[in-house]
Parts: structure tokens; C-alpha cells; sequence
């Protein structure tokens, strides 16, 4: 019940904010009709919806971590965090209620692209159901992280940070573009010890009907959650002690 | 039964001693105003009272109960109007209301009946539906002064509340904290000699942590020899000084 309410004025912060609509679901949907319309102007095989939709989906997931982040840190800049460490809310209240309400809406920002994605050929199976539900394990990592730099960063760092170089590590470290071996060497070798290359390689896995590709990439992309969960629960409760 | 009891409360930050131990009793609906210059004590003495921060040193009994021991007890007893205006600012006036009352677990019933209550005493009505980043800065105060009376706290801190006001919204809050006066006990922060000396039943004055005077406002302006509380003040505070 206390963190049900707590969560759900998250979701309505976040959701009332214009720029999550723009961002969240205008920005990933601008992207795969831009790139579709690319590829259909050239004669080679640059950015088919099939392999193009996995990368513009997890590319969407990065702005969760801005969105968890910026939360966060308003709130820490206000004296409304301080109000509620007065009330019965216990600190997993806090957790679970800033990262839970994050789920749904990275669900539901999934499957608005692959909705577009449809809509621009992307052949109708199941194994599109299936891509949709996996953007959950590779959304608690983008929301992990949203907690740990929320904890630790003020607004204005948060929008530098996780607003303009997360995403641009996510867009060019995960192949949501391009093969990651056209480049090679020590780009590729980075690439693939992150999460955001297994992200797009999982979710590829899935929409292919390849379920046994979808490993090792899973464990790369939870054990990178579980790590930035731990850091932030850390971190969230160091600021908590220090509020 | 005192509703608060400081007992040679202390808080340390490395080299600073914040306060420096605090013994302080305050009576079941009494109004008490802390007063001091800025650095004195006031808020680290509220954030350790409101258990936002552990004292280093003491103990401090709210109700009998210990904020050291038993702060999620203490928790349940006290409601808290921070320095800052601490509102969601895009929820509306109704919903930071309604989830004051979901943190603290009230049901649908009682929330129906403290939305009400808080309305009518706080005459929310015709900013119910406005999204409370929106309002402007006496509604917020207004509003937050509400929200940490939700759950029907036996003690009321509250910091600075009417800190940068207009004439006109100072002297509404002024009307609510008197409406509360007796039923609640209250500790007051403020800059505002004036504010201290209409509202509070006793005064305790501060500086470098430690408490220098205690008493009504006219009991420290005749130790004082002053006929002015501002005066009382400056004098407290100097006399220390030199």
C-alpha cells in the first residue's frame, strides 16, 4: 500500500513530463521510420527492420535511465525526499518504488516499436510477443543505473551524463546501427565486455525465434543488473543516511 | 508528560560540533521556537528530533520514545514541514494530499476524511485540481504544512514556514499555526523575531550548537533588560560573543 503510493506518484511525475512522451516513444519511432525510409533509397542491406528494430529498442531503454535518474535527482534537490524519510516508508519503499513503475513503461515503449516496426514490415509472429516481454530483464539494468546516478548525480549532471553520453554510448556501443565487426579491434572488444551489445544481440536472439542465442548475452545483461542494483541500493541509502 | 526530552544531544560532522549537548524538555501542546543565527543548530537539531539524521552523542525521547532506539515508532508520532517546500510538484494539490495518506497507510475511508478536513482547514478548495509546482509560494507553504499534518502527528516540526512569504500569506500561516496551538505541540525554527514572539509559548535561543537562553519572550526580554524581543536577541547572542 505505502509503496504503491509512492510508485504511482512516480509514474505520474514521469509520465505528466512532456519530454518522456517525446523522448520514451517519439524519439525510437522518428528513428526506425527515418532509418527505414534510408534503407528503402539504397541497394544494400543497411538497416532491415528485422535487425534494426532490436537495436532502436534497446536504444529507447536508455532514456529509462535518464528518466529513473532525473527523478531522483529532483527530488533530492527538493525537501520532498527529506518529508518522506520522515514517514513509515522504509528504504526498499523507496527502491522498488522508484525502479517499478520504469517496467510497464519500458514494456510499453518496446512495443510501440515494434508496433511501427509492424506497421513497416516487420513479419507478424509470436516471437515478436516474445522480443516485447524480454525488454524486461534488459530494462533492469537501464533502470539500475537510473537509481545509481540519480543517487549521486544533481539534475543538470544527470542530463549530461545519462541524457547525452549515456545514450550516445548506448547508440554506438550496442550495434543498434551497424555490425560492431565492420570496426573491430579494441572497439569491438569493449563493446562486447558491456551489456548494450548482449542487449541487442539478446532481443535479435528472441525476435529470430533463436532461443538458444539468447544465451550467453541473458547472463551478461543480469549480471550487469544485479551489479548496478547493488551499487545503487548502496549509493541510494549512503544518500538516504546523508539527507 | 513532556513531549519532547533532549538529553546532552549532540551532533558532530568531523570538526564541527553542530550541537553540542542539547537538554531541552518540551510540555504536550506547547509551541516552541528555536532561535538562532545561521549555523547556530536549529535544523540539525530538528533533523536529528525528526530521526533524518543520528545524533553522535545523547538521545532525545519523543513521547517516551527514543529517536536512537525507536525511530519508526517516533516516525508515526511527528509530522514535518521542512526549511524548503517540500511538495510534488507535478501532482496536483489533491494528489500530494492523497499519497501523504498512502505513505502512511490510511484507509480509502480515512483518506476520503483527512482530504476533506485538510481542505476545509486549510481552505484548499479552489487550488484542489492545480498542479502544486504551479502555485505560488504561501499555497505551497500552505500545502506542505498540510501534507506533514496528515497523519495526525502528536508533535509538528516545523522549519522556517514562512521563509520568503508575502505580509498576507505570513499573516494566513500565522492563523494556522495559532488554529493548532494546544492540540499539537509544536517546534518552530525561524529568522523572524516578530514571528517567535507572536506564536511561541516558550523560546530557546542558540548559537554554536549549544542552547544560550530559555523562556517566554517577555521573561528573556526582562533578563535582557531590553524592551524589544530583537533586541533580547542581539543581546543574547552578543553577550555571548564577548
Amino acid at each position: 500500500m505505502k509503496l504503491l503510493a509512492f510508485s504511482g506518484r512516480n509514474v505520474k511525475e514521469i509520465l505528466r513530463d512532456p519530454l518522456t512522451a517525446a523522448f520514451s516513444l517519439g524519439f525510437p519511432v522518428i528513428l526506425l521510420l527515418l532509418m527505414s525510409a534510408i534503407q528503402a533509397n539504397v541497394p544494400v542491406s543497411l538497416f532491415e527492420i528485422a535487425t534494426l528494430t532490436p537495436g532502436i529498442t534497446v536504444f529507447g531503454l536508455s532514456f529509462m535511465t535518464l528518466f529513473s535518474a532525473t527523478l531522483i535527482a529532483k527530488d533530492r534537490e527538493t525537501a520532498l525526499l527529506q518529508r518522506l524519510y520522515t514517514t513509515p516508508l522504509t528504504a526498499a519503499d523507496f527502491i522498488f518504488g522508484y525502479a517499478l513503475p520504469l517496467l510497464p513503461i519500458s514494456v510499453a515503449q518496446g512495443a510501440v516499436c515494434y508496433l511501427v516496426a509492424l506497421l513497416l514490415g516487420l513479419p507478424a509472429t509470436v516471437t515478436v510477443v516474445y522480443a516485447v516481454l524480454f525488454v524486461l530483464p534488459v530494462s533492469l539494468f537501464f533502470i539500475a543505473l537510473g537509481l545509481l546516478f540519480g543517487s549521486i548525480l544533481s539534475t543538470k549532471q544527470v542530463g549530461g551524463i545519462c541524457g547525452a553520453l549515456l545514450t550516445t554510448l548506448t547508440a554506438w556501443l550496442s550495434g543498434a546501427w551497424f555490425d560492431l565487426s565492420l570496426i573491430g579491434g579494441a572497439f569491438q572488444k569493449i563493446a562486447n565486455l558491456l551489456p548494450y551489445v548482449h542487449a541487442v544481440a539478446l532481443e535479435k536472439a528472441v525476435l529470430a525465434g533463436n532461443f538458444a542465442g539468447i544465451f550467453p548475452h541473458i547472463w551478461w545483461i543480469m549480471g550487469y543488473a544485479a551489479a548496478a542494483f547493488a551499487a545503487a541500493v548502496l549509493l541510494f541509502l549512503r544518500q538516504m543516511r546523508r539527507q | 508528560m513532556e513531549a519532547i526530552k533532549t538529553v546532552g544531544l549532540t551532533k558532530k560532522y568531523k570538526n564541527l560540533t553542530a550541537v553540542d549537548g542539547l537538554d531541552l524538555s518540551v510540555e504536550r501542546g506547547e509551541l516552541f521556537s528555536l532561535l538562532g543565527v545561521n549555523g547556530a543548530g536549529k535544523t540539525t537539531t530538528i533533523k536529528m528530533l525528526s530521526c533524518l539524521t543520528k545524533p553522535t552523542g545523547g538521545d532525545a525521547f519523543l513521547l517516551g520514545r527514543s529517536i536512537a532506539r525507536d525511530a519508526a515508532e517516533v516516525k508515526n508520532i511527528i509530522g514535518v514541514s521542512p526549511q524548503e517546500t517540500a511538495v510534488a510538484p507535478g501532482l496536483t494539490v489533491k494528489e500530494n494530499l492523497t499519497l501523504m495518506c498512502g505513505v502512511h497507510g490510511f484507509s480509502r475511508e480515512k483518506r476520503q476524511r483527512k482530504l476533506e478536513e485538510l481542505t476545509e482547514r486549510f481552505d484548499l478548495t479552489e487550488v484542489l485540481g492545480r498542479k502544486a509546482g504551479k502555485l505560488s509560494g504561501g499555497w505551497q507553504r500552505r500545502l506542505s504544512i498540510a501534507m506533514a499534518l496528515i497523519s495526525e502527528p502528536e508533535i509538528l516540526f516545523l522549519d522556517e514556514p514562512t521563509l520568503g512569504l508575502d505580509v498576507l500569506a505570513r499573516s494566513d500561516l500565522w492563523d494556522i499555526i495559532r488554529s493548532m496551538k494546544g492540540r499539537i505541540t509544536m517546534i518552530l525554527t525561524t529568522h523572524y523575531m516578530e514571528e517567535a514572539e507572536a506564536l511561541s509559548d516558550r523560546i530557546g535561543i542558540m548559537k554554536d550548537g549549544r542552547l544560550l537562553a530559555l523562556g517566554t519572550a517577555e521573561s528573556l526580554k526582562t533578563q535582557t533588560g531590553t524592551e524589544k524581543f530583537e533586541e533580547a536577541f542581539v543581546a543574547i547572542v552578543k553577550g555571548e560573543r564577548q
